[in-house]
């Protein structure tokens, strides 16, 4: 990665991204020239070994962040890629005679495919299950090599070529060499963070189901990140090998080697390139120095050691040290002057949206769906043209968020089509759909609190397979659609509620939707923020945005609706102009009571 | 002796000894499953709690010899002892704890707080494993009675074949059964029961029924630790072990909770037993050094083709 050139990186990463990653660039390249320095002066093999194991343990705790720490799926099994590097680098050159400086990246690859091998079938899986799923697979490949007899294999002393066997006399070589391989994780680390796939594997960990829904493909993402993750961890169980010379099932496969990788990345931050390097350099000194003074005496020091950091640590710094002592210290910051308008006015005519072919563009056709007796939509008809802005509204549940789930394909549909611009959209995943152009938001909005309103919005454009500066673009203007662009650098955290909302538009809009399925965007906001929402709504409508609401709110919905369709009990009730069906008899009488039928006589 | 008949007498002995060591397999998946069941807590640690009752039956009955006087009854008195000094235990680990990662507190979160159970438990497991050796050293422990090494034969009538049962694992399987139909009924017919299974359905619903949850996750995991370590001290006799046994253990009891569907503990019973058919049919045909690779690999296959288990709903919400 290192050998790249940054502008051949540039599309990769998010916009804004290049300063940051300058910044700790220089500070992580200082931090590694003071380690080789203070290295150089250590004259005590055992200290020196300790000083080589920091960076392999850093570089195995950032491969463990890589996957669980951005996609929030726990791994307890990433001793399974530790231990393929390790016995790969052990066993090739114990029989094969192969140099670790081949064996070692041949067992990176080894470690990618493992990675692959194992997601195919776990992936499937979800909380728990994948939890419990992965602890399986570094036992299971422990007990074949126990069997296999392959109890302790140890690499052959070379001690005529000691740097094309990585055994230098002078073990401050190895110092040397381990921390090339933290510059490589570290590398690749850097770049995963602050790229497109960075932030879509987090939005993965933050809403799987809405990550989905923006288009993005949450298998082929944890996938990669997984492979990468995997293949990263077998380089460092490789070098690892290198400096323990002999390799035993127990101490590459062992359980206390994957909940060492993990508990690093815990205890120095989750989710950030900062937190494993911390963890490394406080946990590994301290419990190899445990074991080295008290270990002989008191066994298993090490292992009660990690058990109490990772207890500490969730006691009283859930998130890790990195983003607790980040967080205090931004808390003790004067906080910036709240913007004088939360929704600034639009400064530019911006282009409008893509002009559609005329006749309907959202054709919905006798979808139905049942989960057992109960008939959630039940023959549901009807079409949007182009422009229109479509309100759907029923009591609670009457099927309206159903029949959003089963349009863009979160629930399959028992029966019914729903094709969008003539193309069915029948048998397409929820990520297909999206990307045909069904854009959707949710009632609950997460959000990424940490992280500027920009990279927030940009998501929806990368999860419609937008790139580079065309998805910058993309999310500036939705963010100039909703109002919201004077707060671009603003951390989502600090959002007010109606900005959420509003965040949570600009996101789906910045996937440039064909048509936008909103549902209960107004839930929860007082009157004058309902208001503002609205004109923003409007505005969307104005400029020929094709939209199906859900709304309770019965005046906004007559400000911005177009037509009305009634559902109750999954069925249609009724479907037309807003006033004809208020007016409709059937309507107000049968579904919406007495309580409505005085608010109208007011 | 034809080869046939060597096989039979093969089979049916494992067929007896799957359904021993299944019984006690079966008692201590119900403690998960009723955690798990309960509180919606994956307990890492379970494996520990079941290594401390083995440890706890040992030293009863081998290292202090306490309850040498009662002969061939004393693992099983010992593995009874173990229940409630492991009901304290986990009344304290999940008091000290788990409280702060489960219950209320978390519901509603963005994963329900499974991320921060899951680290916690793994550190109890590490400090119990690594404690464990420091405790009790590092060499392999048994308990030992007359009953251990001596077994009831019985004549099949089939070729020569004789079916031999070991008659501290039968005992032991016999305690095993009484005690999950003991924790059976206090789950179906008490107020205990109705509370914690109240909990378990709707933990906010339950509040303000006027249950305290709280209290009832404390009371699960109590009696869940209870029953897996009384369960350990019965396994004790047929076995041998160290500190580090119980990550054996966690994945036999995984592989039974959920094969019996994650949350109904009768189906933990159940899925127990069928691991414990499975891992000694597998010695018919396996080295013994893959007979918990057989395990981990019937683990990962329903974990991936059934999720739900073979013998209940799904019981993880999507």
């Amino acid at each position: 990665m290192s050998g790249l050139h940054p502008r051949s990186l540039l599309p990769v990463l998010r916009p804004g991204a290049g300063r940051r990653l300058r910044r700790d660039a220089l500070l992580f390249a200082l931090m590694i020239c003071v380690y080789l320095a203070a290295g150089s002066l250590v004259k005590n093999s055992y200290y020196q070994l300790m000083l080589t194991l920091v960076p392999i343990w850093a570089a195995m705790g950032l491969s463990w962040n890589l996957f669980s720490g951005y996609s929030g799926l726990i791994s307890f099994g990433h001793a399974a890629f530790i231990g393929v590097g390790a016995y790969t680098v052990a066993l090739s050159a114990a029989y094969l005679c192969v140099t670790p400086w081949l064996s070692i990246p041949a067992g990176a690859v080894l470690g990618g495919v493992a990675a692959v091998l194992i997601g195919l079938p776990t992936f499937r899986l979800r909380g728990h299950y994948f939890a419990l799923a992965m602890l399986a697979y570094p036992l299971l490949m422990l007990y074949v090599l126990q069997y296999l007899g392959f109890q302790e294999v140890a690499l052959p002393m070379q001690r005529e070529h000691p740097a094309a066997w990585l055994q230098f006399a002078d073990r401050r070589m190895d110092m040397l060499v381990a921390a090339g391989l933290l510059v490589v994780a570290m590398g690749i680390s850097m770049v995963v963070e602050n790229s497109a796939f960075g932030l879509s594997l987090m939005a993965l960990r933050q809403n799987e189901l809405a990550a989905e829904a923006a288009g993005l493909n949450p298998r082929r993402l944890k996938m990669k990140a997984l492979a990468l993750s995997g293949a990263l961890a077998a380089a460092a169980g490789g070098l690892y090998a290198c400096v323990l010379l002999v390799v035993t099932p127990d101490a590459v496969f062992g359980m206390l080697t994957s909940a060492q990788a993990l508990v690093i990345a815990m205890f120095g931050g989750v989710g950030t390139y900062w937190g494993p390097l911390i963890g490394a350099i406080v946990l590994i000194p301290l419990a190899e120095t445990l074991q080295a003074e008290v270990g002989d005496i008191i066994p298993g020091i090490q292992g009660v050691v990690y058990g109490s950091a990772i207890i500490l640590i969730m006691m009283v710094a859930p998130d890790g040290l990195f983003w607790t002592v980040r967080d205090r210290l931004q808390r003790r910051r004067p906080m910036a002057p709240a913007p004088a308008a939360d929704i600034a006015p639009m400064r530019t005519q911006v282009t409008a949206f893509r002009t559609e072919a005329a006749g309907p563009l959202l054709v919905v056709e006798g979808l139905s769906r049942a989960f057992g007796g109960l008939r959630a939509v039940d023959d549901v008809s009807f079409s949007v043209t182009p422009g229109q802005v479509l309100g759907i509204i029923g009591p609670n549940g009457a099927g309206k968020t159903t029949l959003f789930n089963l349009i863009n394909g979160v629930l399959p549909a028992d029966a019914g089509t729903v094709t969008l611009g003539g193309k069915s959209l029948g048998g397409l995943s929820l990520h297909q759909i999206a990307r045909s152009g069904v854009g959707r938001t949710f009632q609950v909005v997460r959000s990424f609190p940490r992280l500027p309103l920009l990279d927030n919005v940009i998501v929806g454009a990368y999860g419609a397979g937008l790139e580079g500066a065309v998805a910058a673009e993309s999310a500036c203007l939705a963010l100039e659609r909703t109002g919201l662009h004077h707060l671009a650098a603003t951390l989502a955290g600090g959002l007010t509620n109606k900005q959420q909302r509003l965040m949570e538009l600009a996101r789906a809009l910045a996937g440039r939707p064909r048509v936008l399925l909103l549902d209960e965007t107004l839930a929860g906001l007082g009157h004058e923020e309902c208001d503002d929402v609205l004109l923003v709504l409007e505005r969307l409508r104005d400029e020929g945005l094709t939209i199906v609401i859900i709304e309770h709110t019965m005046h906004a919905m007559l400000r911005i609706a177009d037509e009305f369709l009634v559902v109750d009990h999954g069925k249609m009730l009724a479907r037309g102009s807003p006033h004809s069906v208020l007016e409709d008899r059937r309507v107000v009488e049968a579904y919406l009571g007495s309580k409505w039928a005085a608010k109208c006589s007011k | 002796m034809s080869d046939p008949s060597v096989f039979f007498e093969n089979l049916i002995n494992a067929l007896a000894a799957g359904l021993t060591i299944g019984c006690i397999y079966g008692l201590m998946c119900s403690g998960l499953g009723l955690i798990f069941g309960v509180m919606r807590v994956v307990n890492f640690a379970q494996g520990e709690l079941l290594m401390l009752g083995m440890f706890i039956t040992f030293y009863m009955v081998t290292s202090w010899g306490v309850l040498s006087f009662l002969g061939p009854a004393a693992p099983l008195v010992g593995a009874l002892i173990a229940g409630p000094v492991m009901f304290v235990g986990g009344m304290m680990i999940h008091r000290f704890l788990l409280t702060r990662v489960s219950g209320l507190r978390t519901t509603g979160s963005a994963d329900e707080g499974h991320f921060g159970q899951l680290i916690i438990t793994l550190g109890i497991s590490l400090i119990l494993q690594n404690g464990g050796l420091m405790l009790f050293g590092s060499t392999p422990r048994s308990v030992q009675t007359t009953l251990s090494s001596s077994a009831w034969t019985f004549d099949t009538g089939i070729g020569e074949a004789l079916l031999f049962m070991n008659k501290a694992r039968v005992i032991a399987c016999l305690v095993a059964i009484v005690v999950a139909i003991l924790l059976y009924f206090l789950l179906e017919r008490s107020w205990l029961g109705r509370s914690l299974r109240a909990s378990a359905d709707n933990a906010t619903a339950a509040t303000y029924t006027g249950v305290d949850v709280s209290r009832a996750h404390r009371i699960a995991f109590g009696l869940g630790s209870a029953v897996t370590a009384i369960a350990g001290g019965l396994i004790a006799t047929s076995i041998s072990f160290t500190p580090f046994s119980g990550i054996d253990y966690v994945i036999i009891m995984y592989s039974g909770v959920v094969l019996g569907g994650m949350g109904s503990i009768l189906g933990a019973f159940w899925g127990g037993l069928t691991i414990g058919f499975v891992q000694q049919l597998s010695a018919l045909v396996l080295p013994p050094q893959l007979q918990n690779a057989a395990i981990f690999v019937v683990f990962l296959l329903i974990i991936t083709l059934r999720p739900e288990g073979l013998f209940g709903r799904s019981a993880e919400r999507a």
